[in-house]
């Protein structure tokens, strides 16, 4: 049975929903609820490039990413389950005099930050990775604290964690209607029941729109389609996530041994469809068998797709909505959403709970947009 | 069965490891897959998946036929990048 009455309901079970889930809990919230339409990590979470990288093109998107990593490196200890995390680092290749002088921008903002980056010669980068096909490579960025963990473990080490300190998970469970009142939340129907509540996170990525709908609020988000390819486990190849904006891949062999990688296609329509094409497994095949000639003898045996949820700037939207109430958001993070969930998370908990950041995240709320005051992420694939 | 019998061979998964899973509450093969990588290796649980479901649907107190199967995803066999790539035909 479920129960009738909770101080907050999130909605969603991927990284977002479990990890908020879990810092509400650890600050001592007790009758938190969180529903997911299918399993855990059935979304975008557990369809993710599992990339987590601080090297950004915009001051927030550093220091939300700086943050985050910071959790991440203590995440299996403190949640009391190995996430697998592995710190390679990412390489950024430039192909042309524009990147060039973006990555120069870029890696001056991520020093001022702290944040442990390089501007290396291609000479470099092929050390890095010895593998690398350098042809066209102008320069390149490299910082070693960035890498990758299991998007799977990191969200059952969230959700279990949470289960640990009290928080209620119904997976196969959809909200279905929110009611509210004066603008307030009240209550949120599900195909199980009906739950009272004065709050409601919304973290259903791909699905937040809807959730949106269901409060009477149009949210400026939308949700794309992006594909993703695996290999065959290999012996070690190369360590960093190898990343390119303007040839639009990323690439990193896990420490499984399996190889992954992705790209974004710009004719991408907006949906949610998440269907697979053979044309994007033909054309990733040829990017990385150029960049990386020996993938050729690699195997790829499994393709998928999982939704981004975009939003205007490619920057999070984090906050309360101005106009109902009660309802959080914790959307839009364009692609990102696991590598900065252990920092967004944590920041929401702070937000609902105690009313104040321990990081300014004011610039993230959704007005934003009506302002005006965009900061477009320029480092996206 | 004992906890040391391999259940997925491309995994190197062992019943100790799927039965673990099942007892959290992980009792549908997409949550098994996830936490355990059965499934995931090159035969993409053509070998494992029947005896995982049987075990499941023993698990759950359901009938085989009842227990949700994970989503097909291509390719049907392993493909080389370079053959996908076009290597053997341009």
């Amino acid at each position: 049975m479920m129960i009738k009455r909770a101080d907050i309901v999130i909605i969603g079970g991927g990284i977002i929903g479990c990890s908020i889930a879990y810092n509400l809990a650890k600050k001592g919230c007790k009758n938190v609820v969180l529903f997911e339409k299918n399993s855990l990590a059935s979304g975008a979470t557990g369809r993710c490039g599992a990339g987590i990288r601080q090297q950004f093109g915009t001051k927030m998107n550093c220091i939300l990413a700086r943050e985050s990593i910071k959790i991440f490196e203590n995440l299996s200890q403190e949640l009391d389950y190995d996430i697998e995390l592995n710190q390679g680092g990412y390489l950024i290749l430039a192909y042309t005099e524009k990147e060039v002088n973006q990555f120069k921008k870029n890696v001056a903002l991520q020093q001022s930050l702290d944040i442990d980056v390089r501007f290396i010669t291609v000479k470099e980068a092929k050390k890095v990775v010895p593998p690398l096909n350098t042809e066209d490579i102008l320069a390149a960025t490299f910082c070693p604290t960035d890498g990758h963990a299991n998007p799977f473990k990191t969200n059952f080490a969230y959700a279990e964690a949470a289960q640990r300190l009290g928080v209620k998970i119904y997976t196969f469970t959809e909200v279905n209607e929110i009611e509210t009142e004066d603008n307030r939340i009240v209550a949120v129907y599900t195909d199980k029941g009906k739950i009272l509540t004065p709050t409601v996170i919304n973290a259903a990525g791909g699905y937040s729109e809807v959730i949106g709908k269901m409060v009477g609020v149009d949210l400026p988000v939308y949700s794309q389609r992006h594909q993703i390819l695996i290999t065959e486990p290999v012996d070690p190849l190369f360590k960093p996530m190898l990343m390119s904006f303007s040839r639009n891949f990323y690439c990193q062999q896990t420490p499984h041994g399996s190889i992954i990688m992705g790209f974004g296609d710009p004719n991408e329509p907006k949906g949610d469809n998440i269907g697979t094409s053979w044309q994007f497994a033909r054309e990733m095949a040829q990017k990385m068998t150029t960049v990386v000639p020996l993938l050729k003898e690699v195997s790829m045996v499994r393709q998928w797709a999982g939704l981004y949820n975009v939003s205007p700037d490619a920057q999070p939207i984090l906050g309360e909505h101005p106009q109902v109430g009660g309802f959080y958001m914790a959307i839009g993070f364009s692609g990102h959403g696991f590598m900065l969930a252990p920092v967004a998370s944590k920041l929401i908990a702070e937000l609902i709970l105690e009313g104040k950041t321990s990081l300014p995240i004011d610039k993230l709320d959704i007005g934003r947009f009506e302002r005006g005051e965009l900061i477009l992420e320029p480092s996206v694939v | 069965m004992k906890d040391d019998i391999i259940i997925c061979r491309c995994e190197d998964v062992t019943w100790g490891e799927i039965r673990q899973a099942l007892e959290k509450g992980y009792t549908t093969l997409d949550e098994i897959k996830r936490v355990t990588r059965a499934g995931m290796g090159r035969c993409q649980g053509k070998a494992c998946q029947k005896i995982i479901l049987g075990e499941i649907a023993k698990f759950s107190h359901k009938k085989i036929e009842e227990v949700s199967i994970s989503t097909f995803r291509p390719p049907t066999k392993p493909v080389k990048l370079g053959t996908l790539a076009g290597d053997d035909d341009d």
